[in-house]
């Protein structure tokens, strides 16, 4: 692949349970993704709170995605669904706000979807390099 | 501040193959709280958890970041291996750079690049980490079985055989059941009877095993291994201890025409009686309803005919609380209301009637002394249609009907139609479906005999409407594979009634902050790998509570509940997942949202007395968690406007610590 | 102008105060200028004939008031909720932040209140504002006396008023209004309508004017946390100083995102923001989210109802098509 002068930085939420499970699955086979992508081990996609993701874009991040089992899989029973809902609200926001919708996405992965996992890591991270650095939800001070 | 130990695994060349691990042990030793790192072939091996240890004690060490494969390989191994060391097992924090860095990037520059900021994150978040101690909490020895059918009874068997005593809480006099209801059961057509009331008997007999009957659970409070129940007892105005059963005043009674309920209505019993010959408890029991005694206070013959003495007019609700350790949902189904498939003329003529009922009209103890006869003129039917999935299968914005398959109307239907060739040959026997789903064990195989051997017209299409005209019943109905309308004029028709779960489930639900699908059935905490145990701690799942089976398939899932309820009973002492939720009552405003979030009940409010910087005192209402109950999913956090609510092990300030040292 | 008489609500109040079924009334009084009324407590009818006001400037909502004013003695407090106010009185008793029992509420209709800045904008050195045949009269010190058509100085959430109809209330002043269909989402909707780049530009223009000031938190019905995770240290967000651009886009957005769902329309943030800031449209973006998204929900039309944000079907739209919902639904 040809490494471009711009390398974007992802922060993937993933849950424990389903999805981080599934970024292992994609590493015991070996399945490449982009190395921007760096993972946060939450217990469940519902642990995410908009904060989370409103800071990591504060500080310099690219795009923003989330991993959770796929509805009706949730560990949990129901934090995926509650999931689903606030980041649907959260999202429409920050479109609202002019933010390019690329940059975020919530994506269902399972503990056995390894190549789901990989091919989503790096669809996201070809259309996050697409749109180029994010300004719009930087905050410049906190960059060192 | 923490002094922090950061060890970077080789894993041979899985992991310093594509990364440079010295760089990494070098690179972090710079990070806040780092006062040493080190790297080794395989940290997992004793030798490497052994340079863990000696550092733990060299360099007084509170806290440690392993760089390796993923936490899901190692971190119960490392934990383990810092609480050896006398270093708190949730003051380790795993950085993982096999599955999630070397495995999947290629060239040393970048894998070692993200490795370093794995292991940053990791050291943020241990930074911030604060020893963590599981809760424990005691556990009642002693089980609550609700529902006394056979799902209960043989979860109540398996327990009470294991040593723990056992309650049975049954709304009817007696248990049983619909299976007690059955004639024949398939695929072997062993009678029900003959293998149920062996089943009940023992239940009434065996030591740790106390029947409720006539009783419903009115209050459950508590969590798993300390549930406080209250269990209503309803009047039955006989004194259970003393009845005999001897059945004198179910023959004198002058009250004759009372429905019966265990014929579905199909005959009649008295005021006072006893559902059937092998109810358990063989008591009876007086019906208010009916009772002219109990209505106008004049009869009182039950009273005189009774050599025992137990009859009490007086009788009142009695409640009882007991402490158990789990609860056994067994609540069971129902047929469906007929009353919307007007198509099928079930209000219209008595010779329509379910399959439940058709149980009765052939058992032999039912309302015919099992010889089928007609209900409206007691004749012998010769032409017989039965019709499936009534009320199954429906479209979802039917405004009658499920949408799921009631699973075990293909298999009855089918013996339904057997028994009746074989006992009366002379019978034409027509059966409409949409599909013939037998999966199990000799259940195709007793399918083919019915339509083979025996001769049942199966018909793929559906009935579209049933008119009563004189003594028949026209029967309009479409052959999909022939292609055309059929017209049969029957003697009998038979519906396929869909079941649905018991009404009494969804309030018990509500009581045990159980979850339960848009059916009214119990949703098990996985669908696959923990089918028999609600998402609610301590409460488990036995029968058609969690979704239609048949016996085989009931008594099993009943077997497996029982011995998950051993499992939790055997256990003195619960240690809790310590990564829980914890509401800062300070900044709680007990507005209640968390709360609707919790998928487990674990979240209660209370008032509490605050005291003021003016020194007065103000009572406010707080959110508090109940540490044994809450499994952590962090739900409520987000939830939280004020922050108040934050979980123990992936704090507020951890993952934010997580989030600004990745994009640092 | 007010249909109801100002000496009907004072008669109400001190009435209720003289039986003794409350011990303080929350009302209005007058501030510095005729414009800016501001809220205050009282306890004696002299106190009301004194000092009471009611007029086109009696914008304040009350219901939040109530939080901390329950808490202060054992007797009741009498309270003036208009009709949009009583949706802000729903959703904290919904949330359990008072006692329903402290409380007596005296529902008072309203024909709209004016916007104090659409006044100042067009007069300068203001002495005096009234009501002269259904017109605003100001009089001022250097141009005399000015006169303005009431609609236009009417306040935007007067404009798109919701619904002139009491939720809650134990006694009502007045004839009670219905729930009105109004075009509060059109200007959502235009915004909707534009191009990312044009959305960006907006709010930047907007957002970067907040001066951090809190006042839309301080006044907020919604936002009544005993302590809010900005100022609290354990969020990892804490912060209260201006900084940058972004700073107070993560404040307004998590701002409306705490109170989506609970948030009642009331426009008060909007009012008092002294940046002129239109902070309404964000809470009325997630208000219109929510009902295209999971069917129509009025917070505060109730007490007790379960906002569809802490609820879930098993067939909701993924985030993804809410986005492309949200965003081109003209």
């Amino acid at each position: 692949m040809q490494v471009n002068e711009y390398k974007p930085l992802i922060v993937a939420f993933c849950c424990n349970w389903c999805s981080y499970a599934g970024a292992d699955l994609a590493g015991n086979n070996r399945l490449n993704y982009p190395a921007e992508v760096k993972i946060i081990r939450v217990p469940c996609s519902c642990r995410v709170n908009p904060m989370f993701i409103l800071r990591a874009f504060q500080r310099g991040a690219d795009g923003v995605i989330l991993c959770g089992c796929h509805p009706g899989d949730c560990h949990y029973t129901s934090g995926n669904y509650f999931t689903r809902r606030r980041m649907a609200l959260l999202f429409s926001m920050l479109d609202f706000l002019g933010i390019e919708r690329e940059r975020t996405r919530v994506e269902w992965v399972s503990a056995a979807e390894g190549a789901k996992f990989a091919a989503t890591m790096n669809d996201f991270v070809e259309k996050v390099v697409a749109l180029g650095e994010n300004k719009r939800l930087e905050d410049l001070r906190c960059k060192k | 501040m923490q002094r922090i130990g950061v060890f970077v695994c080789h894993c041979g060349t899985n992991i310093a193959g594509t990364i440079d691990v010295k760089a990494v042990a070098e690179a972090l030793k710079n990070e806040p709280g780092v006062v040493f790192s080190t790297d080794y072939q395989y940290m997992c091996s004793q030798a490497g958890q052994d340079i863990i240890k000696d550092a733990i004690a060299e360099h007084k060490l509170t806290g440690i970041v392993v760089c390796s494969c993923s936490p899901r390989m190692h971190e119960a191994t490392f934990r383990k291996t810092a609480a050896a060391a006398g270093l708190n097992s949730y003051m380790v924090e795993i950085a993982n750079i096999r599955e999630q860095c070397s495995w999947v990037h290629k060239e040393i520059p970048i894998g070692t690049e993200k490795a370093i900021i794995l292991g940053k994150a990791a050291v943020a978040k241990v930074n911030l980490n604060t020893p963590l101690t599981p809760g424990e909490s005691p556990v009642t020895k002693r089980a609550l079985v609700i529902g006394g059918g056979i799902a209960g009874i043989q979860t109540a068997l398996d327990i009470a055989d294991a040593g723990f005593p056992v309650d049975i809480v049954e709304t009817k006099p007696t248990i049983g059941g619909k299976m007690a209801q059955l004639d024949k059961t398939f695929p072997t057509l062993d009678c029900a009877a003959c293998i149920l009331t062996p089943k009940m008997v023992e239940v009434a007999q065996h030591e740790n095993i106390r029947i409720f009957s006539y009783s419903e659970v009115s209050e459950i409070k508590g969590f798993v291994g300390n549930f406080d129940v209250t269990i209503k007892r309803r009047a039955r105005y006989v004194k259970e201890d003393i009845c005999t059963g001897c059945g004198a005043c179910t023959e004198k009674c002058p009250q004759k025409k009372v429905p019966n309920e265990f014929n579905l209505g199909m005959d009649t019993r008295r005021a006072i009686y006893i559902p059937f010959a092998q109810a358990v408890p063989k008591v009876a029991t007086i019906d208010a309803d009916y009772c002219t005694m109990l209505k106008t206070g004049k009869c009182g013959v039950c009273s005189k005919v009774c050599t025992a003495g137990a009859i009490d007019y007086q009788a009142k609700d009695e409640f009882i609380e007991e402490k158990y350790g789990a609860i056994v949902a067994a609540t069971g189904f129902n047929p469906i209301s007929m009353d919307k498939f007007d198509e099928f003329a079930y209000s219209q003529s008595k010779d329509v009637i379910t399959s439940l009922e058709f149980e009765r009209l052939t058992n032999a103890a039912g309302p015919t002394a099992g010889k089928l006869l007609r209900p409206s003129d007691g004749e012998h039917p010769h032409t017989i249609v039965f019709v499936q999935c009534v009320g199954s299968r429906c479209d979802a914005c039917a405004e009658k009907g499920k949408e799921y398959c009631s699973k075990i109307c293909c298999m009855y239907t089918a013996k339904h139609a057997m028994l009746t060739r074989d006992k009366y040959p002379d019978t034409d026997v027509y059966v409409f479906y949409i599909d013939v789903r037998t999966p199990g064990k000799n259940f195709d195989e007793f399918y083919r005999r019915a339509v083979e051997e025996y001769g049942v017209h199966y018909i793929k299409g559906m009935v579209g409407k049933v008119s009563p005209e004189g003594n028949k019943l026209k029967v309009q109905a479409s052959d999909l594979i022939a292609g055309k309308q059929l017209h049969i004029d029957a003697d009998l028709v038979v519906l396929a009634a869909a079941i649905e779960p018991d009404k009494s489930a969804r309030p018990l639900a509500t009581m045990l902050t159980a979850s339960m699908d848009t059916n009214d059935f119990f949703t098990e905490a996985h669908p696959k790998l923990r089918p028999v145990e609600s998402p609610t701690a301590g409460v488990f799942l036995s029968g058609t509570c969690q979704g239609p089976k048949d016996i085989p398939e009931t008594v099993s899932q009943a077997g497996a509940a029982a011995s998950k309820v051993i499992g939790l009973l055997a256990k003195d002492k619960l240690t809790g997942n310590p990564c829980v939720a914890h509401s800062d009552e300070n900044m709680c405003n007990g507005c209640s949202t968390c709360e609707k979030v919790c998928p487990y009940g674990a979240i209660t409010y209370q008032d509490k007395e605050f005291r003021m910087p003016d020194r007065t005192t103000k009572i406010r209402r707080i959110a508090v968690v109940n540490e044994a109950v809450c499994q952590g999913c962090g739900c409520c956090t987000v939830a939280c406007m004020s922050g108040a609510m934050d979980l123990k092990g992936f704090m507020n300030k951890q993952i934010m610590a997580e989030v600004d040292a990745i994009c640092k | 102008m007010q249909e109801i008489k100002r000496e009907v609500l004072v008669a109400k109040a001190s009435e209720l105060l003289g039986n003794g079924t409350v011990d303080r009334v929350i009302g209005w009084k007058n501030g510095e200028f005729d414009y800016d009324v501001t809220p205050a407590v009282f306890t004696s009818a002299e106190e009301l004939e004194k000092e009471f006001v009611w007029n086109d400037f009696c914008g304040a909502n009350f219901s939040k008031y109530l939080i901390k004013e329950t808490g202060k003695s054992e007797g009741k407090v009498m309270v003036f909720l208009k009709p949009c106010d009583t949706y802000s009185f729903n959703q904290l008793l919904t949330e359990h932040r008072f006692d329903r029992e402290k409380v007596y509420v005296v529902g008072v209709p309203c024909n709209g209140m004016l916007d104090d800045s659409k006044v100042r904008a067009c007069s300068e050195g203001i002495a005096s504002v009234s009501e002269e045949n259904g017109k605003v009269a100001v009089e001022t010190l250097y141009d005399g006396k000015l006169t303005f058509e009431r609609n236009d100085m009417l306040a935007e959430r007067c404009i798109n008023c919701k619904s002139k109809k009491h939720t809650a209330y134990d006694e009502l002043l007045g004839e009670d209004g219905e729930v009105l269909d109004s075009a509060r989402f059109d200007e959502v909707e235009k915004l909707e309508k534009m191009t990312p780049d044009e959305r960006f530009a907006f709010w930047q223009n907007e957002l970067s004017r907040c001066i951090r000031c809190n006042a839309c938190r301080n006044i907020c019905p919604a936002c009544s946390c005993e302590k809010c995770v900005f100022d609290n240290p354990d969020s990892g967000v804490e912060n209260k100083a201006v900084a940058d651009s972004f700073e107070e886009k993560m404040f307004h957005i998590i701002r409306a995102f705490h109170v989506a769902g609970r948030c009642t329309d009331c426009g008060e943030c909007s009012r008092v923001c002294p940046q002129n800031i239109p902070l309404h449209l964000l809470n009325r973006k997630f208000i219109k989210d929510i009902n295209e998204f999971y069917g129509e929900y009025q917070a505060g039309a109730e007490a007790g109802s379960r906002a569809p944000i802490v609820d879930y079907t098993t067939e909701d739209i993924e985030p993804s098509e809410a986005v492309e919902r949200g965003g081109d639904n003209a």
